[in-house]
């Protein structure tokens, strides 16, 4: 075992690649070994998603090399990567959204009886490759567009596993996973190391890190900082090494409680379908309201509905005491209302990715860019100036088109495009998935600035860590009801687990090392 | 009791057509005018079996999320190559029909070729193509006229065992030979997956380009054996451009009316030869009660729409308006 452990299973070296002028990878090194689980850390555009591409033959390098077990190689496909025993679980989900969850498993290789795919084989391997993953809960002939995010992800997982991988690649696997799920992988991926599997991980949540790594390789601007034993550095130093700089404190400072206020929004008996049933809270200019629980217990519904987008709401909804119908996201955004809903799916509900960052930003606001329906361009460039300026959003040009922006630059253009309208109140869902520690760090420091100016703020988030840095307060929802309500100093990580799991405050002991 | 339910979820679209036959057709057959023979059966699987062949193909492209613009074209070339090859004794027509099947399959996998390495939209490109083909059609046939193996014709368009319509044991052999295989492949699948979400199959290490040519080549192959049956019905061949352009539509709106989605990744083959004689009852219809066949166009038009219609009301249960969007 400790032999193996020595051996360099998997090396890359020197590779490099650009994009059109822009340096992902800039000499890159890469060691993976057996029985070993390697974090790879670092910033949205540090290089990480474009080394393991390289790895997975999704994308070519420039130059450099790989060698596996002893043999140079190189990928010019994913299949080529699978064939090699490469896998990579992707982030952005590679599932097919009209097949069933077994057909996906099994997408290109599925078990074979007189040349034609055997559906009864399949269906019971299926069931064990979801089993193997922590998932025997999902049915193999569900569709997966039918799927919530987090039971999609566990499919994805599963279908990693079905290809047998020697050396398996998880890319922000994890990113939409609850936290029992996340437990569940925790224990999968020690047992698939143990079995002698190389893994690869990339993950923005810390604790997650700490679980499991055995050794982190530290990547900043396409280039390898450092790589080490999993524990010998402490947070701060790691992050340190990502950023290139002094680390300060993650969220902004609370600021005391004011009280004084009339709730700009409050809502009564809010309900939908079963999904949502007797949501009532209100909600106070300069104030940040977190919304906790499990994924899936109708928060995602709750800014929904607020915003207009679900038809057939029951229940109250109340601006500025004044009760109003919200019935579309045209009406929540008018100016007596003065909405803005960030949207959980940025790549799908937040931008026209192949249209240019300056269109992106100008899409929320053309109302007010135009004249008689003509769109005054000294005018849009004026907002999108300031816009660009105040999210110091890192893009060539703003002519870019966004889709070639990084996550995190492209959340940003997201919140932009609707801080133009300066909206009264701010809805967001779970806006910073699968973004930067730096990025991260921007949008909670421009949330607590935004609240400072008046601006009430929603923030659904599945990260325990930044409902309780971020928020005043903290509505915990299960089942599609308010279970308990958090405020200041109550919102710790006991509570917010023992509440989403509609346990009794203070009844489930802490985990480990959690909080950054 | 569950397996059921992903199984009608399925194949709602192939149910809604094949419940809008059944129910069409009845209403045809309850006002028939004389008494129902073998040959009213025969003469409606006749008309139905050539647009539900060219509506399989049409199926087979369009699951890819593509569309094959120039399938009518390729029925109309292979009907007038069928006139000139498909003739003599036994062996003679035999060669003449593999002629005939490899010249549209030849027309499909051009389609395919150029859509995949030439990366072009499918709609300009078999736009273009299907003007090539119905070129080479006219060329073959500036006017009317030839001749086929009429023993032959008249034995596939006739009975067999004095009650079944030979054309719909073809009809039923393609969907066995290329249908079924094609559906339950690696290859098949990876169609539905490129229509579904071209990158995450990609991601996935699926066959994308094995796939979109299969569709495209099945497509041109299911066409010709159309071409085969038009000229087994009219004992000519006719460069046509007015049947060209219809069959072409009428198999988009065969294709829709089965179920299977425009944007790719949804539907059966099944449903789109369903849609077909669904399509094809209309002019029955409008026989048996009389009306003037100047109607038909207006008919149609109104089926098709009320068809999609029907099958849009799902929407109306949508109380997510973000689902209207996907």
């Amino acid at each position: 075992m400790r032999q193996d452990e020595e051996q360099s299973f998997f090396q890359m070296s020197g590779v490099s690649k650009s994009y059109g002028g822009a340096i992902a990878l800039d000499y890159a090194d890469l060691t993976v070994r057996r029985g070993r689980i390697h974090a790879i850390l670092g910033e949205n555009g540090a290089g990480k998603s474009t080394l393991l591409k390289v790895m997975s033959g999704v994308v070519q390098p420039d130059e450099g090399t790989m060698h596996l077990d002893g043999h140079q190689v190189s990928f010019a496909s994913p299949a080529e990567a699978n064939a090699a025993g490469i896998v990579c679980v992707y982030q952005e989900l590679s599932l097919i959204p009209d097949l069933s969850v077994a057909d996906n498993i099994f997408a290109s290789n599925p078990p074979l009886r007189f040349g034609m795919i055997d559906r009864r084989a399949q269906r019971r391997q299926a069931e064990a490759a979801l089993a193997r993953a922590g998932a025997a809960d999902i049915n193999p002939l569900a569709k997966v567009r039918d799927l919530p995010l987090s039971r999609q992800q566990m499919v994805e997982l599963a279908k990693g596993l079905a290809r047998e991988p020697r050396i398996l690649i998880l890319d922000e696997a994890t990113s939409a996973l609850t936290a029992p799920d996340v437990a569940r992988v925790i224990e999968v991926l020690k047992r698939l190391r143990d079995e002698g599997l190389a893994l690869l991980f990339i993950s923005h949540r810390m604790h997650e890190v700490k679980a499991l790594a055995d050794e982190c390789t530290v990547y900043r601007n396409g280039r390898h900082v450092m790589s080490f034993e999993a524990g010998t550095r402490s947070d701060n130093e790691v992050i340190e090494m990502m950023i290139g700089r002094k680390y300060q404190h993650a969220f902004p400072d609370k600021p005391e409680r004011r009280l004084a206020a009339e709730p700009v929004l409050a809502c009564r008996d809010l309900a939908w379908n079963d999904t949502l049933q007797g949501v009532s809270f209100s909600l106070k200019p300069g104030e940040i309201l977190g919304l906790g629980g499990l994924d899936g217990q109708g928060q995602r519904e709750l800014l929904l509905a607020l915003f207009g987008v679900l038809r057939g709401c029951a229940g109250k909804i109340e601006i500025d005491g004044k009760a109003v119908s919200i019935a579309s996201p045209v009406v929540a955004r008018a100016n007596e209302i003065g909405m803005a809903l960030i949207p959980e799916d940025r790549k799908t509900e937040g931008l026209m990715l192949p249209m240019s960052v300056r269109e992106n930003l100008s899409f929320a606001a053309l109302d007010r860019m135009s004249t008689a329906g003509v769109i005054d361009r000294d005018r849009q460039q004026s907002f999108v100036d300031r816009m660009m300026e105040l999210l110091a959003i890192k893009s060539f040009r703003v002519d870019a088109p966004v889709g070639s922006l990084s996550g995190g630059n492209q959340q940003k253009v997201v919140i932009a495009k609707w801080l133009i309208r300066q909206p009264r109140i701010l809805l967001l869902s779970d806006p910073t998935r699968g973004i930067d520690v730096g990025t991260k760090q921007e949008i909670y420091q421009l949330l607590r600035r935004l609240a400072d100016e008046g601006a009430a703020i929603v923030f659904y988030s599945t990260d325990y860590d930044e409902l309780i840095g971020c928020c005043d307060r903290v509505l915990v929802l299960y089942e599609g009801r308010i279970k308990k309500e958090l405020v200041g100093s109550e919102i710790t990580e006991q509570n917010l687990i023992a509440s989403a799991l509609d346990l009794p405050v203070g009844q489930v002991p802490a985990s480990t090392g959690v909080a950054l | 009791m569950s397996g059921l339910r992903y199984w009608y979820a399925e194949n709602r679209g192939t149910t809604f057509a094949f419940g809008l036959f059944v129910l069409m057709f009845a209403i045809y057959l309850f006002n028939y005018p004389s008494t129902l023979s073998a040959n009213v059966f025969l003469t409606a699987a006749n008309k139905a079996v050539l647009l539900a062949l060219v509506s399989m193909g049409q199926a087979l492209v369009v699951l890819t999320a593509g569309i094959d613009l120039s399938i009518g074209m390729t029925l109309v070339l292979t009907n007038c190559l069928g006139s000139w090859i498909v003739t003599g004794d036994a062996l003679h027509s035999a060669l003449g029909i593999a002629g005939v099947l490899a010249a549209g399959a030849l027309c499909g996998a051009l389609n395919g070729a150029i859509i995949i390495f030439g990366r072009l939209q499918p709609i300009v490109t078999t736009i273009a193509t299907g003007a090539v083909y119905y070129g080479l059609a006219l060329l073959l046939r500036p006017v009317p006229g030839g001749s086929t193996n009429e023993d032959l014709a008249d034995a596939l368009t006739g009975k067999v065992a004095g009650v079944v319509p030979a054309s719909l044991l073809i009809l039923l052999a393609a969907v066995v030979i290329v249908w079924i295989p094609f559906k339950r492949s690696v290859v098949g699948r990876a169609a539905y997956a490129t229509g579904s979400s071209e990158s995450a199959a990609f991601l996935s290490g699926m066959p994308i380009m094995r796939a979109k040519f299969a569709s495209y080549t099945l497509a041109g192959l299911l066409a010709a054996i159309g071409g085969l049956f038009l000229t087994f019905f009219t004992y000519t061949g006719e460069a046509s451009l007015g049947s060209a352009n219809s069959y072409t539509l009428f198999s988009i709106a065969a294709v829709v009316i089965g179920g299977v989605s425009l944007l790719g990744g949804k539907g059966s083959a099944i449903g789109a030869i369903f849609g077909a004689f669904a399509f094809r009852s209309i002019g029955d219809l409008l026989f048996v009660f009389n009306v003037d066949a100047l109607w038909q166009p207006l008919f149609q038009g109104v089926i098709l729409l009320l068809s999609v219609a029907i099958g849009a009301c799902g929407l109306f249960r949508v109380r997510n308006r973000l689902e209207w969007f996907q």
